[in-house]
């Protein structure tokens, strides 16, 4: 099914998923869902996202079971793909003992004033750049193949489930030099130079007890938000809580105390309003004993902070009242930036929810998708 | 050499078998790749490693090293290999 021919202004929601890509087109009311889907079928899509500086050119990250991994894309809003002529690749090192590229798992467009740059963060670490839309793509050897960065990455036995992985790669909106990523493990580091040199910046934040907090091998940030409307304010889901960052200050401060006890402030996604840094949005899951990672109590709920942290509010008018017991991955949660903000999620069951009211009511939009991994929203022109 | 294409592969060659000539197994792939530009990444990775759930069979015989040299009668046969859900 071909996308509408007119959807300037209007919200449409990319949703990637273990077995495929859903693009769903909102009416301007954010109503009825337009379905236009699947691509890639029975690929692992980890991120979809919009170049938004074009509104019309998306890319892909993909690969499946058997094959490696591959970056795709379009020019024409979804309605033909192309494979990148060279996807992210590490370099080659002597003797077949260099790392190779399962997934790519993090796709970031470059700065406005650059167009065609685009980042990608990978599983296993790695961080690549590509200056021509995404056709092709060159390493950053200042995090690939730094001895001290690859210390920090530590094993594959010290990442995810999944796979180690690079993430949240965040451009300064004012300043196309400065950026920020992370790494699961590996800490939040920071980039003055386009990528070319980073340094870590994890004072403030904390580790799993008895491991050396000085030590980036032990961070394990989850995920990371710029504030569109003040650059300078940095949120973060961080697998020991959430923290905020007020630059020009290097320490991270936890801003977590505020959840309920009973929920905890762990979890994976980070979401951050358009227009006021004081309010974000976050997912709890459980985090305690074995680490299930689903829902605490099976009682999904969204928490909002309007005061940067200092208090949270629930906010589950609409989810599941009880025995629901998924949870939402760290890229698949996101806000449109309409007048009244919308808010959006997919879960591991395979469901797409969504609020229009900032979170206040939730309405499930699709249901039985694959495992949700990533949900983006795609907002082509003025609203 | 004739290369038998499993489906997972076949949205780059349309074809179930194609033709690829080289000295060894490697040039073989570099071949392939040339003709259907991404291929070998998907079954190579970026070190020359046959990938995880990759096989190769030439003649039969299962083959991990592409260094091995081709023989231009032979054949190769590249099976996607991966059970679960």
């Amino acid at each position: 099914m071909n996308p509408p021919r007119d959807t300037a202004g209007l919200v449409t929601l990319l949703v990637a998923t273990r077995k495929g890509a859903w693009l769903y087109h909102a009416d301007a009311a954010r109503r009825t869902w337009q379905v236009d889907g699947p691509h890639f079928l029975g690929h692992v899509i980890s991120h979809l996202v919009l170049d938004p500086r074009d509104g019309r050119t998306l890319l892909a990250a993909a690969k499946t079971g058997h094959l490696g991994p591959t970056i795709f894309r379009s020019t024409d809003f979804g309605r033909n793909w192309a494979e990148a002529m060279r996807p992210p690749a590490f370099a080659k090192a002597e003797g077949g003992r260099g790392r190779s590229v399962d997934h790519t798992f993090w796709l970031t467009p470059g700065h406005a004033s650059q167009p065609g740059v685009w980042y990608a963060g990978t599983s296993p670490q790695g961080l690549f750049r590509s200056e021509d839309g995404g056709v092709n793509w060159a390493p950053c050897s200042a995090i690939n193949d730094d001895p001290q960065y690859r210390t920090w990455m530590g094993t594959a036995q010290d990442g995810t489930p999944d796979g180690p992985k690079l993430h949240s790669i965040v451009i300064d909106p004012r300043d196309p030099s400065h950026m920020y990523m992370a790494m699961s493990g590996g800490g939040v580091h920071e980039s003055f130079d386009a990528g070319r040199s980073f340094a870590p910046l994890i004072d403030g934040l904390k580790v799993v007890e008895g491991f050396d907090v000085s030590d980036a091998t032990f961070h394990d940030p989850h995920c990371i938000r710029l504030c569109p409307a003040n650059p300078d304010r940095l949120y973060q889901q961080n697998h020991c809580g959430l923290f905020r960052l007020d630059r020009p200050a290097t320490r991270w401060r936890h801003i977590g105390a505020g959840m309920p006890a009973e929920v905890g402030d762990i979890g994976f996604p980070m979401v951050v309003h358009p227009r006021d840094p004081d309010t974000a949005w976050v997912f709890p899951m459980d985090g305690t004993s074995v680490w299930p990672r689903t829902s605490p109590g099976g009682r999904p709920a969204v928490f909002v902070t309007r005061d940067g942290g200092e208090r949270w509010q629930r906010q589950d008018a609409g989810l599941p009242a009880e025995q629901a017991w998924w949870t939402v991955k760290r890229q698949a949660m996101t806000a449109d930036s309409q007048p009244s903000v919308g808010l959006y999620f997919g879960t591991t069951s395979g469901e797409l929810w969504a609020s229009t009211d900032e979170g206040a009511h939730w309405c499930c939009i699709a249901r039985h998708l694959p495992d949700i991994y990533a949900v983006e929203v795609a907002e082509r022109g003025a609203p | 050499m004739k290369v038998l294409i499993p489906g997972a592969l076949r949205s780059y060659t349309d074809s179930a078998q194609a033709e690829a000539d080289g000295t060894t197994l490697a040039e073989v792939v570099t071949a392939l790749d040339r003709r259907y530009p991404g291929i070998a990444f998907r079954m190579v990775d970026e070190q020359g490693r046959i990938r995880r759930h990759i096989r190769f069979f030439v003649d039969g015989q299962p083959v991990h090293d592409l260094s091995r040299p081709a023989d231009p009668q032979g054949e190769l046969v590249i099976v996607q290999a991966l059970s679960g859900g």
